[in-house]
């Protein structure tokens, strides 16, 4: 291993090409060619680097668990470190994150065209907070990114966004602060706990996982954690602000929201909420697994009645979401890999699908389902792409989404079978509302004559298009490839998760909750 | 060698789906067709080789690649080929070539990216068709299960332009998923129960197992599996698809609504034979759902006008004759008859096909009529199919179906062998209700009064388009019709693989499949039946027989009477049972009851409960509300926002520290 700080250069750089391109001059948008470049640029170059980070990553079972591992004291008072490294499961989302970012700026091409240097700098400071996130092992370093992402996010919906913009960024904002006001807490009380325990503060992310946190503490701050994760994934009924967001959202903020962000909730848990309180996570976990589930069908239910497309795709968000927690939730090998595979997975095929539905809005300016029809004779090429894209989010087997779907049940099916018997649900739901637009948007006569005229996929779309359509094939064929570095990292969690026996409140446990937690242990054997 | 199978054909879905409209039809139509055949002769070698093996030695297989591997559960990419495989890739391949064959002269009409599109995916479907029967685990059949259904929803939607192909697409694609739901349930609960999705493990394992009396696990599997065949094979309670699976080009209702894909759901029972052989409970099940969606469907049949629709009825009928097989236990027979439906309900697919195309998309055989003469291909090789499965020996499904029938009957289910019987009463009648009315009589198409003023009608737009008239309609051309005079000689002979004993042959066919359906410790173990008993059973084998073919020629001279002898009868039949006229016409209504049932409700529960009740007014109602009072405080906290990032963090922090101060010294 070079000794090059690769982490820190990741992240450094797409804030050092932000902070750049703040010096160009492009008041009245001479140089939005320019701008667009040097974004394009820095953001494929951090791509390059996230592979380089992978062809150096160890991913044999004996290798150290972080890998990449920086550390410098930052406010050594409190013992908070600028402490980064990975392991394959971060690996992998910095390497979606390397790989969504530039193709969610190519789609700002055609969909932004208004202070575009300033687009472009936000969105190269959202790459580096996304990244920060994934990398960071010291819990305070961790929530100062987890925040810093809000602050470009807030502002490319609200400045970027369509008619409701303020609305759905005021209502992102709440949303999202009002759980990590509440992470903040338990982070604090985490480490000053630390502090009367050994009498040292810590914020260090595996200190604190040695930490035996006593089990009505366990109870609120894994509450606090998995607040502020829920309202991220979204979980039902947190996730009433992802549509709006997402509608309101210009295309390439919903590729990344729903590519990436989304991801750092269920990340937060299998990182956070689920090691450090193990006890109080599996006393938790039917519950997660029951709003998941209720997520997954009614995500589906009411995205199948949505007139607006952009709608449309966030509620299969909320669905397809659900999936990830229910994994996590199982909390074993396959669950938890299904999990990762699905964030994966879902970062492809949803990044793909709002890709798709910013491009035919790029053309018409209007969402609605209503206003298109017949578009395969004008366009085949788009309509071929979409439909390999909508068949990876429906989990067609040989396409991505159902490697990490079918993990899942899997897991999930070895801990609980009834969650599954309501999760399944899902696959016939997923084909219902997608079909139905599929057929809505494309196929029939065309109604509406302005779609007559409309051109195919351009050169930059196919740009934007063609590496997902083959990311959600090789990883639907060849699905190892990202199995395989994850797998020493999820059987540490799993196996760490195990030595610990669901928790029980001064014999407030509702007995439903110990039947379904059972079985769950005989299972893991 | 093996992989080669499956590889041929996605090679040629490659060629045409990246770069077919730029190649001259001949050249992707060729090409599609020169994969398969290679495909076939692959597979004609390979089963060669494994029939060159001892009996109880049958199989080769090949490992691709590890396709998942998550800690303990990993799934190969595995093809196995045991005489069970081998008879379904000869059939896949063989079939499905002479098919192709067929397309390159009946989708002649469509623009060559169109052409090339529409062999893209015919090849594309016979890739994953081959995946399906020669997966050895429960997930690489599920990969074929789900792709065959792909292909069937994107050609059932081939002419994409016209409502009814987009609707008919989605609904045979979620209809099918409703089964691979109850699929998926399936395979998980036996990989938890086996630890493995290999058929070959999970049979040794169930092998050394009694089989359950009562419903058990092996119940729930198996019955679970079943319904999702019941999708697939478009049986009671999911078969309303199949029939609406029509509007795709037909060359497409034979390969896949007929031959192959809808016949996945009975090879993958014979697949896990041992499995559903330990829960004789779900067997029981099968037999009686095959038995009644038999019945069920051929009433439907005899009343239908469309000839591709009275086809797709009876291909559900036939599929249910095939479970009833596999649920009485004779696996061997129900295989036989998939084997033989494969030719001649091909056969008669393309018959109708070859009618469809001279009649310029004619589909309805009120306006056919007297075409024997000028189609006299088609008419002399849809006659053969037709009498073939009728039943009446010595065609190709006379010995299939007799041997369901049989052993229906000897394995103790004498009522169902009555529906059996009655259905094959019904089969009879509404095949050659089809024949008179399409080929004889008069001709009753456009020309006539009727037809002109059925030509501003539904079906109108076609027929007024190419102006067709009785003197514009020709017999298939050539290579139409050489693949109906191979497919007819295929559905006049190849019963004559499986002769029972009880006229004197040695049921070859059964004999070449056994091995497939015992646990393979059970190899070579033939059952041993005293020569009395064997005597008795002949004679009842025989007296079945007459029987059968009895109840074949009844039917077949009832269609006579009614639809050539007398016609006004079958008029004054609906006049005088209107009722009952309607209810078959409209297929028991039973679209209406599911719409009415199942997707009426559920649409208003997501419309108006949950999207605009329970998402915006119950949710977002009390974030606005939370809002709003946020709102009101901001009045007073305006006053201590000064606008520096530096002071909310502080001011944030600050009020963590403040809560968690609360919670510590409480």
């Amino acid at each position: 291993m070079t000794g090059l700080p690769l982490l820190s250069i990741l992240i450094a750089l797409p804030l050092l090409a932000a902070g750049l391109l703040l010096f160009v001059d492009n008041r009245d948008g001479a140089r939005d060619g320019l701008v667009r470049g040097v974004g394009l640029g820095a953001s494929l170059l951090v791509f390059v680097l996230t592979l380089g980070l992978w062809a150096g990553f160890d991913p044999s079972a004996t290798a150290a668990e972080f890998q990449f591992v920086e550390r410098h004291a930052w406010i050594p008072a409190f013992g908070i470190d600028y402490y980064l490294g990975i392991d394959g499961i971060s690996l992998l989302l910095i390497v979606l994150t390397g790989f969504l970012t530039p193709i969610a700026l190519l789609t700002a091409w055609e969909s932004v065209h208004m202070k575009v240097k300033e687009f472009v700098a936000f969105m190269l400071a959202l790459e580096a907070a996304m990244i920060g996130v994934f990398a960071s092992l010291d819990v305070f370093l961790f929530y100062v990114f987890w925040d810093f992402m809000l602050i470009p996010m807030y502002f490319l919906i609200g400045v970027w966004g369509y008619e409701r913009r303020i609305y759905a960024a005021i209502k992102f904002m709440l949303y999202t602060m009002a759980g990590s006001v509440l992470m903040l807490i338990a982070i604090i009380g985490l480490s000053w706990l630390h502090y009367t325990v050994t009498g040292e503060y810590t914020f260090d992310l595996l200190k604190l996982y040695a930490l035996e946190v006593p089990a009505h503490l366990q109870y609120w701050f894994f509450l606090a954690f998995a607040l502020a994760f829920a309202i991220k994934v979204p979980l039902f009924p947190f996730h009433t602000w992802l549509p709006d967001a997402h509608v309101e959202a210009p295309t390439p903020g919903s590729v990344i929201l729903a590519g990436v962000l989304l991801k750092m909730g269920t990340y937060g848990l299998i990182r956070f909420a689920f090691p450090l309180f193990p006890e109080a996570a599996l006393y938790f976990a039917p519950l997660l697994a029951t709003l998941a589930v209720i997520a997954i069908v009614y995500g589906a239910l009411v995205a199948m009645v949505q007139p607006d497309m952009k709608k449309l795709v966030a509620y299969s968000s909320v669905s397809h979401m659900g999936f990830i927690v229910l994994g996590i939730a199982a909390m074993n090998v396959q669950g938890v890999q299904g999990a990762v595979y699905q964030m994966l997975a879902h970062g492809v095929a949803t990044g793909g699908l709002f890709a798709l539905v910013g491009m035919l809005s790029d053309r018409r300016h209007t969402r609605l389902i209503s206003e298109f029809g017949g578009l395969k004779a004008v366009m085949p090429r788009l309509t071929a792409a979409f439909v390999i894209i909508m068949l990876a989010s429906v989990g067609l087997p040989g396409l991505n989404g159902f490697v990490g779907e079918f993990l899942i049940m899997v897991g999930a099916f070895r801990w609980a079978p009834g969650y599954v018997v309501v999760a399944g649900l899902g696959v016939i739901l997923s084909a219902v509302y997608m079909l139905w637009m599929f057929q809505r948007v494309f196929l029939g006569e065309i109604t509406h004559e302005e779609n007559r005229s409309q051109p195919d996929l351009t050169v930059r779309e196919w740009a934007v298009i063609g590496p997902l359509c083959a990311m959600a094939i090789v990883m639907g064929v060849v699905p190892n490839v990202f199995l395989k570095p994850m797998e020493p990292a999820v059987t540490r969690l799993v196996e760490r998760m195990e030595r610990h026996q669901p928790m029980r409140v001064e014999g407030t446990a509702p007995p439903r909750l110990e039947v379904a937690a059972a079985p769950a242990r005989e299972a893991r054997e | 060698m093996l992989s080669l199978i499956p590889l041929l054909p996605f090679a040629g879905f490659l060629v045409n789906a990246s770069m077919g409209r730029r190649l001259p039809k001949a050249a992707s139509g060729g090409l599609a067709s020169a994969v398969m055949v290679a495909s076939f002769l692959v597979a004609v070698q390979q089963v060669w080789a494994l029939a060159a093996l001892p009996a109880g030695e049958r199989a080769l297989s090949q490992t691709v690649f590890t396709w998942i591997a998550s800690g303990d559960f990993v799934i190969d990419l595995t093809f196995r080929l045991d005489p069970l495989s081998a008879v379904m890739i000869l059939v896949i391949t063989g079939i499905g070539s002479l098919i192709h064959i067929y397309s390159t002269a009946y989708m002649h009409e469509e623009t060559g990216s169109e052409f090339a599109r529409y062999f893209s995916y015919l090849n594309l479907f016979v890739f994953f068709m081959l995946l399906l029967v020669l997966g050895s685990n429960f997930l690489v059949m599920f990969v074929g299960w789900e792709g065959v259904g792909l292909c069937s929803y994107l050609l059932i939607g081939f002419y994409y332009t016209k409502k009814a192909a987009g609707d008919a697409s989605k609904k045979a694609f979620i209809v099918n998923r409703i089964g691979d739901y109850a699929f998926i349930l399936g395979t998980l609960l036996a990989l938890v129960t086996f630890g493995t999705l290999d058929f070959q493990q999970i049979a040794g394992q169930v092998a050394a197992m009694p089989p359950e009396v009562t419903f058990g696990t092996f119940s729930l599997i198996t019955l679970l599996l079943f319904i999702g065949a019941t999708g697939k094979s478009a049986q009671i309670p999911l078969y309303t698809w199949l029939p609406d699976a029509m509007e795709g080009p037909t060359p497409v209702s034979a390969l896949i609504h007929a031959a192959t894909m809808v016949t996945a759901g009975v090879y993958m029972i014979g697949r896990n034979a041992v499995l559903f052989e330990a829960a004789p409970l779900t067997l029981t099940i099968v037999a009686v759902v095959g038995a009644l969606t038999a019945i069920f469907a051929g009433t439907i049949a005899i009343a239908q006008n469309d000839i591709k629709r009275v086809l797709a009825y009876s291909t559900v009928s036939q599929l249910g004759y095939m479970f009833l097989a596999m649920g009485v236990g004779a696996f061997g027979a129900g295989i036989f008859h998939l084997f033989t439906h494969a030719f001649f309900k091909a056969l008669l697919f393309l018959g109708s096909g070859a009618v469809i195309h001279a009649l310029h998309h004619e589909q309805d055989i009120r306006h056919m009529g007297g075409l024997k003469a000028k189609l006299p291909v088609t008419y002399w090789t849809f006659l053969i199919g037709s009498i073939a499965i009728a039943g009446v020996p010595p065609l190709a499904g006379f010995f299939s179906k007799d041997e369901v029938l049989f052993y229906t009957f000897y394995n103790g289910h004498q009522l169902l062998w009555v529906v059996g019987v009655i259905t094959s009463l019904l089969t009879a009648t509404y095949m050659f209700r089809l024949v008179f009315l399409t080929f004889h009589g008069e001709y009753r198409g456009p020309q006539s009064a009727q037809g002109a003023q059925r030509a501003h009608g539904a079906h109108g737009a076609a027929a007024e388009h190419s102006g067709h008239s009785e003197h514009s309609v020709h017999d298939a051309p050539p290579a139409m019709a050489v693949v109906l005079i191979l497919l007819a000689i295929g559905s006049a002979v190849v019963g004559f693989l499986g002769v029972p004993h009880a006229l004197g042959g040695h049921n070859q066919f059964g004999e070449w499949l056994h091995p497939s359906f015992v646990a393979p410790a059970a190899h070579g173990m033939a059952e041993a039946a005293s020569a009395a008993d064997e005597a008795s059973k002949i004679a009842l084998e025989r007296l079945l027989m007459a029987i059968s073919v009895l109840v074949a020629l009844a039917g077949i001279a009832l269609a006579f009477g009614v639809w050539v002898r007398r016609p006004e009868i079958a008029d004054r039949a609906a006049a005088q049972f209107p009722g009952v006229h309607r209810l078959l016409l409209n297929k028991y209504y039973v679209d209406e009851a599911y719409d009415a049932a199942v997707v009426q409700p559920i649409h208003r529960l997501s419309q108006d409960g949950l999207w605009r009740a329970m998402d915006v007014k119950v949710v977002d109602g009390a974030v606005n509300a939370a809002g709003q009072a946020v709102g009101g405080l901001s009045a007073v906290l305006r006053l201590v926002q000064t606008g520096s990032v530096r002071s909310y963090a502080a001011s944030t922090f600050l009020g963590a520290v403040v809560i968690l101060g609360y919670f510590l010294w409480r």
